[in-house]
């Protein structure tokens, strides 16, 4: 998922109210924005919309790494299709944050300051197209794993958002899939590749839902807040459970040994990914952080003068009035 | 090149020229993606170059069917050599700075319009339908590139020298657009494809207003590259083509 | 500079007839760009026929505070609804 390991925030808010505004969610009302919330409610939310956002925003890097080498017109033209859906996600996202008083500046400046995290997945690289295919079966399948449910969560700018970015989304998967397919029944190179990718991204995809937080008690919080729906075990065996048959499908193996299914607990079990390495790359060890980082730093820097330039120019019109139709 | 007399072979140079246009182009604009000054641009950007895509898929896809030697547009996108794309040198340039990128697209767009207008009126009822469909495409995209070329022209004193560099430098590309040579002349004489002189006119009067309201000064040298729609290109496409054919080059044997 | 671009909020009517419909929000220095980037963000699946936007900072928004006064005295009004009135079967469609 997008948002790993977000703290929820501490909140010494009136006993009265914060039962009152429990109650609210209790009853499955949504939170809009001019609303009383505990504070740590709102910091906890634009820590994780913002985390979100920006790792719409990061996620167009690894993708973006193919476009320019897309193998035929129809791919090149699906794949801008699917990294421009993500800029648009970012923008929905950002949009839901600032509802709660932060900056669209604000948060990228985070971002590039190293304040902000995005999802580790998005530091690993992409290095053949088969990873295109990777990506969007596992990567975009772990995402929606936890952004349907979010759907659902009580902070009303969140949930619409979520709503928009599920609807779109949902090709992103399938695309993936198509062209893990295309690759699986291929060539001898193209089914090697598939299975390398599929080695190299499969463990990075399980980390994406976040170490097991059952115990935790931030967690604990930002579920009954409802801006965290399930625990990270329920949606990484969730994901374990649909994946596996599809990669039998593929005919491709799941790079773990010890992988069986469990008529007891009707699910896979299934090895941990190696959390030091987790917790390597979120520290900015990761085999892309400094390229990921560096590359939006770039583009901030290099869009300042159009930014600035268009602001000047909006400056000396007058605002034109806007009729409705 | 001497005198065309196969009419067919014209056609498919001609259809060459405007698919390997916005094919390049298109790619060009896709480079940007992730790269954007700010996220509203990423998006503007992703889908004129998803436009062009389409577009090329348009063009080189009837120019296979027109050669008759079961080429498709992948084919011909894929496995072609610099030699053999007829894109317009403009096209190829790299993107620079977001000035550059955005007074090439105009450069481009304001002959790309009135070149899909007149290919609306085309005897060749295949050219026509895709100019009409292409040419609601590209009024957006000239309304876009205009309107930001005069933002950024007339924005900040930054934003005006960058503006003012990139029409200079790019300046040259722009006459061979206009510069009709045999296989132009025979598909015009045709009723195939629109005259390139009386382009210019259009192209003149309109790049002309648009660079005064932009505060942009138009380069006095009236030197102009060429070259390009004849298959003699920069430097610059033969490293594009290595980096977008690679995979139906490397994996001649696969499908994707 | 470097003064962050103006939040717009983006309305479109989705099919002709129909209300325009918030739909989310962006960044834009003034009306005009703000209407372009609405076309390229919030129609790129054909989902419009008509857009408005309007500056964030120019909506007024009814208080939630407000949320009892405002609203509740409508509640007991229940004669507008049609459905207060018992029409006789025999009378069909009305």
């Amino acid at each position: 998922m997008y948002a790993q390991m977000v703290k929820s925030e501490a909140t010494q808010d009136d006993p009265e109210k914060l039962a009152a505004f429990q109650a609210r969610i209790d009853a499955g009302e949504k939170i809009e924005p001019k609303e009383w919330m505990p504070e740590g409610y709102r910091k906890t939310l634009i820590r994780q919309i913002g985390q979100h956002a920006h790792s719409e925003i990061v996620g167009q890097l690894p993708e973006g790494n193919w476009i320019t080498r897309a193998p035929s017109l129809e791919r090149k033209a699906i794949l801008l299709a699917k990294v421009q859906d993500e800029a648009g996600h970012g923008l929905y996202l950002y949009c839901a944050a600032e509802t709660l008083g932060v900056s669209r500046d604000e948060l990228t400046e985070a971002l590039l300051a190293g304040k902000m995290k995005y999802s580790s997945i998005f530091n690993y690289p992409t290095l053949t197209w088969a990873d295109i295919g990777a990506v969007g079966w596992l990567v975009d399948g772990a995402a929606i794993m936890n952004q349907v449910p979010l759907q659902r969560t009580s902070f009303g700018p969140y949930s619409r958002a979520m709503i928009r970015i599920c609807k779109e989304e949902s090709f992103h998967q399938r695309q993936g899939f198509d062209i893990m397919r295309k690759m699986a029944t291929g060539t001898k190179a193209q089914r090697h590749m598939a299975q390398d990718a599929l080695n190299r991204f499969w463990y990075p995809s399980l980390m994406m839902f976040g170490p097991s937080d059952a115990d935790s008690v931030h967690s604990a919080q930002s579920i009954r807040w409802k801006i965290k729906m399930n625990t990270n075990d329920e949606l990484r065996q969730k994901f374990v459970d649909q994946t596996v048959p599809q990669a039998e499908y593929l005919g491709l193996t799941v790079p773990d040994p010890d992988l069986r299914w469990n008529a007891d607990k009707g699910g896979y079990d299934f090895s941990e990914p190696d959390w030091d390495e987790f917790f390597e790359v979120l520290k900015g060890n990761g085999p892309c952080n400094t390229e990921r980082l560096a590359a939006r730093q770039k583009a901030w820097d290099d869009g300042a003068w159009v930014r600035d330039g268009l602001m000047a120019h909006a400056a000396k019109q007058h605002s034109a009035p806007v009729a409705a139709e | 090149m001497g005198a065309v007399v196969d009419l067919d072979a014209a056609l498919f140079e001609g259809l060459c020229r405007l698919g390997d246009s916005t094919l390049v182009l298109g790619h060009r604009v896709s480079e940007w993606c992730g790269q954007a000054p700010v996220l509203e641009e990423d998006i503007a950007l992703a889908n004129v170059a998803l436009d062009l895509i389409g577009q090329t898929q348009m063009w080189l896809g009837l120019a296979g069917e027109v050669e008759g030697r079961e080429r498709t547009s992948d084919t011909l996108a894929y496995h072609r050599d610099v030699w053999d794309f007829r894109n317009l040198l403009l096209v190829e340039r790299p993107n620079g700075d977001f000035g550059h990128t955005l007074m090439r697209q105009f450069l481009f767009d304001a002959w790309h319009q009135p070149m899909l207008a007149g290919l609306a009126q085309s005897r060749d009822t295949r050219v026509a339908e895709i100019a009409v469909k292409a040419g609601k495409e590209v009024a957006y995209h000239l309304e876009r590139s205009a309107d930001l070329v005069i933002r950024l022209g007339d924005g900040s004193g930054e934003s005006h020298a960058r503006m003012q560099a990139a029409l200079d430098t790019l300046w040259p590309y722009t006459g061979e657009m206009m510069v009709p040579d045999a296989t132009d002349a025979a598909l015009a004489e045709a009723g195939i494809m629109p005259d390139l002189n009386g382009l210019r006119t259009t192209w003149d009067a309109l790049v002309q207003d648009v660079l005064a309201e932009a505060t942009l000064t138009i380069p006095e040298s009236g030197f102009m590259h060429k070259g390009g729609k004849q298959g003699q290109h920069s430097e610059h496409l033969g490293h594009m083509l290595a980096t977008m054919q690679f995979l139906p080059r490397a994996y001649p044997d696969a499908t994707w | 500079m470097s003064a962050e671009w103006p939040l717009w909020e983006i309305f479109i009517r989705g099919q002709h007839g129909l209300n325009h419909r918030h739909v989310g929000s962006l960044h834009a220095p003034d009306a005009e760009l703000a209407m372009r980037h609405a076309r390229d963000v919030y129609t790129r699946r054909n989902e419009g026929v008509s857009i408005w936007v309007v500056p964030s900072a120019a909506i007024s928004a009814s208080s939630p505070s407000d949320k009892g006064p405002m609203f509740e005295p409508s509640q007991d009004k229940v004669y507008r609804h049609p459905s207060f009135f018992d029409i006789p079967d025999e009378i069909g469609h009305m």
